[in-house]
């Protein structure tokens, strides 16, 4: 009866695809998306292979795994079964050697492995720089669960720790020293808070909010050297301005690079990270990178040849998961969003905002108090094309705000509507009103944008 | 993390002030300890209203304190640093052990056995007397202990208290403030002041947030009869509580979704939201837990509802033995409305999490929640592609609803059980979530089969 099983109404089942062996290395964001996409759109046998975890699990979470906010087995990305269920084989070992010519991955532990095609999803490292007693104990880093497992033993006998750097892990690393009562200490080498990335209004509004949280905050400072005690322990470090800080941990948050090695060791071809075209695809044509490791030849415009961020690891592994499975795909990442958290201030960008913006196209409303800020950044010329939009304490919709920066809306107009950019929670204080206030002040002859009332039917449905 | 496992508050020092407060709030539980252990009857009048005003007040004034201490200064954020460190809130830990065993104890003690409740029962008794000239003494009762004052004293002061531990800990939501004043208005107002002075007033303590089913005996065959030929107020009541339970719900559901009940006015909920609050992540996340409370809730809603119609049927045309007729209401009453509701529902917390009953059990939310799946504006949007899988949403979302996986799929969340107390878009670091009310044409309901990925899909 096997009609009654055939899907017959939708005419014939699609042709039967040829299938074959593709092996994901790493199973971060990247490699699972495109394990799951690619079970999504076709029948290859998929395997998955990565050193560090048995199963995929969230590194964006590891703060929030070190300061008790939920355990490992919270941050996995689906329940164990998942992945057996969908037929996405998991193997936990390292790839020591990758032989392209009988296309042969070889693994530390287990039996080498064919394979038809390659993903190479191998994620970051993080930076040293050479600094004199960088490689001293309780000295580290922050990106891998390992990593995590060596500061949770140092905490335990720390009180004063020094955190180098000014970016987006040195913060979370300061967060989550400060939530176990460890006096922090935190070296930023710029002359505010990751101020290569933030305009420095917003980035003067983090200083303040990082010494609220009573971190010791040295800005202009950088690291000279690490000295230790006679065990090999670290014991203090000594500043740029010869400033002797004590301390019994030291983390290195000064930024990732591409983990190429094993790619490099193939022969790829490699800059920083593992040169791919657009398509995604290596030097070799049965061998794609995506994720941290990968490297655009020709970055789309606005946006950079390694993103080292979740948001491209997914993007990229739908791509190439589409590619593989159906229709040769180019990766077209579209308008670039990104956000983070910085102890209690949440940021979003869209667009593009550069570090310094030119007075003439930049809008700018704070209220410091509250730790918020708006930021738009408009084409110089009338009628101001929006083209950014960054903020902190606030929260925007991402599908509108894309749409806004796409269309290049004009301010007027971006003005007019913007109660439909908010996603703050219901009830929250609307900013509409400060913000028009804003607009005008800045354009006091652009036309004039209707106030809408509010009306019943707002406060029914909670409308901002 | 062996060395802060057993202390209650984080491991950052304490302040002079916080020691202090804390030691008022210490005050008022050795006030109630002791005094529900051994209280001196014998004490003259006097002293007895010094010792339960003495309580009532160091546990109310020491509580707001303290929690000001703890939650109330600095910057306003999302402190849940420790809570699976800490062994009173971490799964299975020893003290959340102690505690559980505690509660439900307590529980067991107070619907068979409340007797044993003497002294408790007596400390409180000159507050009632006082306030309502209510009694739960047999001496006043006609011989029979009533528990049931000191009870929804103790549960009125729990969500005060904690009410007040949460308005600080989540100062800076205004959602979450309003909610929780909500809740905490309805169980001071509409379940401890109106039923205690109408019951003082004309004998009948009537509830008017409560309707059917989750007030079962509402339409019980003996309620509708005195209900309805009772005084005013009574019949007042009975036909409240039967617009609220079927148009009523139906509106504000259609408006709102669930949580115009369960996270703004029940006070299973205003307990559950307030002194639950530091239990909520320890509810089970697993597909498994999802199948048992789909046919469990559902289940309860089945016999309650079989049950109501059955009674009223046998009550015009008898076909039942009166004495099925009555054990099965006795039976429901004992196994869903103490044993479900009271002793797992609250002992439970410190194990299950706070909504054990809610999410597992209760029948009225069985039926907000097919409301709130079909039937309604609400559903809790995912922005665009920001979510970073960090699973925070899921581990405090305390009905147990792996919000996460949505999320990270860029799928809005339409849940049956969702409560809406909006926990999820609180500790979301990346402002992923947003409940709101919209067109129900584009909330996307999402079914179980949930974990099966397609093949061929478009
Ligand atoms: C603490 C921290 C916080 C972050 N927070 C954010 C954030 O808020 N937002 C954001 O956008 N980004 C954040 N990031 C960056 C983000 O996590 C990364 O961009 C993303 O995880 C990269 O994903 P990936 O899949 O490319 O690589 P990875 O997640 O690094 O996965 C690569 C995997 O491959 C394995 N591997 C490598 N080589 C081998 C080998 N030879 N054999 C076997 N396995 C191998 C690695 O062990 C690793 O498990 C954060 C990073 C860190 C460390
Ligand atoms: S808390 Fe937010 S970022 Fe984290 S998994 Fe949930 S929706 Fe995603």
């Amino acid at each position: 009866m096997s009609f009654l099983t055939r899907d017959w109404r939708y005419g014939p089942l699609p042709r039967k695809i040829e299938t074959m062996r593709i092996v994901i290395i790493g199973n971060g964001i990247a490699g699972s998306t495109a394990a799951r996409y690619l079970r999504k759109r076709a029948d290859h046998e998929l395997i998955m292979i990565s050193g560090e975890s048995a199963h995929p699990f969230s590194r964006t979470a590891l703060m929030y795994m070190y300061m008790g906010h939920l355990r490992y087995q919270d941050t996995k990305l689906y329940e164990d079964f998942f992945w057996s269920k969908n037929r996405i084989q998991l193997l936990q070992d390292w790839v020591t050697k990758v032989d392209t010519a009988t296309k042969t991955v070889h693994l530390s532990q287990s039996a080498p492995l064919s394979f038809d095609k390659l993903i190479l999803a191998t994620g970051s490292h993080s930076n040293r720089f050479d600094w004199p007693g960088q490689d001293l104990q309780g000295v580290q880093g922050l990106y891998s669960l390992q990593d995590l497992a060596a500061l949770e033993e140092w905490s335990a006998s720390t009180r004063q720790a020094v955190v180098v750097g000014g970016g987006l892990i040195g913060i979370e690393l300061a967060e989550m020293l400060q939530s176990r009562g460890i006096h922090v200490t935190m070296l930023v080498r710029e002359d505010n808070y990751w101020d290569n990335v933030l305009p420095k209004e917003e980035a003067q509004l983090i200083d303040r909010h990082i010494e609220a949280h009573q971190v010791d905050l040295r800005l202009s400072t950088q690291l000279q050297r690490i000295v230790g005690d006679e065990e090999g322990r670290v014991k203090e470090v000594v500043t740029d301005g010869g400033e002797v800080i004590p301390c019994q941990w030291v983390g290195l948050a000064v930024g990732v690079h591409p983990n190429a090695a094993l790619a490099q060791s193939m022969g790829l071809a490699c800059n920083k990270g593992v040169l791919v075209d657009d398509y995604l695809q290596t030097s070799h044509p049965d061998i794609y990178a995506i994720g941290d490791c990968a490297e655009l030849r020709q970055p789309p415009p606005g946006r950079k040849a390694i993103e080292p961020v979740w948001y491209t690891g997914k993007l990229m592994g739908k791509t190439v998961a589409r590619t593989l499975a159906t229709t040769p795909t180019p990766y077209r990442p579209g308008i670039w969003y990104n956000s983070a958290k910085f102890f209690d201030i949440e940021y979003q960008v869209y667009g593009t905002i550069p570090s310094r913006p030119a007075a003439e196209n930049t809008l700018l409303w704070q209220d410091a108090r509250q730790w918020q800020s708006i930021r738009l950044h408009f084409t110089a010329a009338p009628p101001h094309a929006l083209q950014g939009i960054n903020v902190l304490g606030v929260r925007i919709r991402h599908d509108v705000a894309d749409k806004m920066i796409r269309e290049a809306w004009p301010l007027s107009k971006v003005m007019t509507h913007w109660a439909a950019l908010y996603f703050d929670p219901e009830m929250s204080r609307s900013l509409t009103p400060a913000l028009l206030d804003a607009y005008r002040e800045r354009f006091p002859d652009a036309p004039i944008v209707p106030k809408k009332k509010r009306q019943l039917r707002d406060l029914l449905f909670f409308k901002p | 993390m062996a060395d802060h496992t057993l202390s209650l508050t984080p491991p950052s020092d304490m302040s002079a002030a916080q020691r202090i407060s804390l030691g008022v709030l210490g005050l008022g539980v050795l006030l109630l300890l002791v005094g529900s252990l051994a209280h001196p009857v014998a004490l003259p009048g006097l002293w007895a209203h010094l010792w339960a005003y003495g309580m009532l007040l160091s546990l109310i004034g020491g509580g707001a304190a303290y929690y000001y201490y703890r939650f109330g200064q600095g910057p306003a954020g999302i402190r849940n640093d420790g809570n699976f460190h800490r062994s009173a809130t971490q799964p299975w830990g020893a003290m959340a052990w102690i505690l559980g065993l505690v509660f439900t104890g307590f529980y067991i003690i107070l619907y068979w056995w409340p007797e044993y409740l003497h002294s408790l029962i007596a400390l409180v008794d000159p507050l009632f007397q006082h306030w309502f000239g209510r009694s739960g003494l047999p001496e006043n009762t006609g011989g029979y202990y009533n528990p049931w004052l000191a009870y929804g004293l103790l549960y009125s002061l729990a969500v005060l208290v904690m009410g007040i531990r949460f308005l600080y800990k989540y100062r800076h939501i205004r959602y979450q403030q309003v909610r929780t004043l909500s809740v905490m208005f309805f169980q001071l107002v509409f379940a401890f002041v109106l039923p205690n002075f109408l019951a003082a007033l004309n004998g009948q303590e009537l509830y008017f947030h409560y309707f059917w089913p989750l007030d079962y005996d509402v339409l019980f065959p003996s309620s509708v009869a005195t209900l309805t030929q009772g005084p005013a107020v009574a019949q007042f009541f009975f036909w409240w509580a039967l617009i609220l339970a079927v148009p009523g719900t139906v509106v504000l559901t259609y408006f709102f979704g669930k949580r115009w009940y369960c996270s703004w006015v029940c006070g299973c909920g205003g307990l559950a939201e307030t002194a639950g609050d530091p239990f909520r992540h320890l509810s089970d996340k697993s597909l498994r837990a999802w199948q048992i409370e789909r046919y469990l809730i559902h289940g309860v809603l089945l016999v309650i509802t079989v049950l109501t119609v059955g009674l009223l049927v046998n009550w015009q045309w008898s076909f039942l033995p009166q004495q099925w007729a009555e054990g099965a209401q006795q039976g429901y009453g004992f196994l869903i409305g103490s044993v479900f509701a009271g002793v797992v529902g609250v002992g439970f917390y410190p194990l299950f999490g706070s909504r054990v009953w809610c999410r597992f059990g209760c029948p009225q939310a069985a039926i907000l929640g097919i409301l709130q799946k079909y039937f309604s504006r609400f559903r809790i949007t995912t922005n665009g592609g920001q979510c970073i899988s960090c699973g925070n949403c899921s581990t405090y979302c305390e009905m147990g609803i792996d919000v996460k996986w949505y999320a990270q799929r860029e799928q809005n969340i339409v849940r049956a059980s969702c409560v809406g107390c909006g926990i999820c878009s609180a500790v979301c670091p990346r402002g992923v979530l947003k409940l709101e009310s919209g067109p129900t044409t584009h909330k996307t309901v999402i079914h179980i089969d949930r974990d099966e990925v397609k093949l061929l899909e478009p």
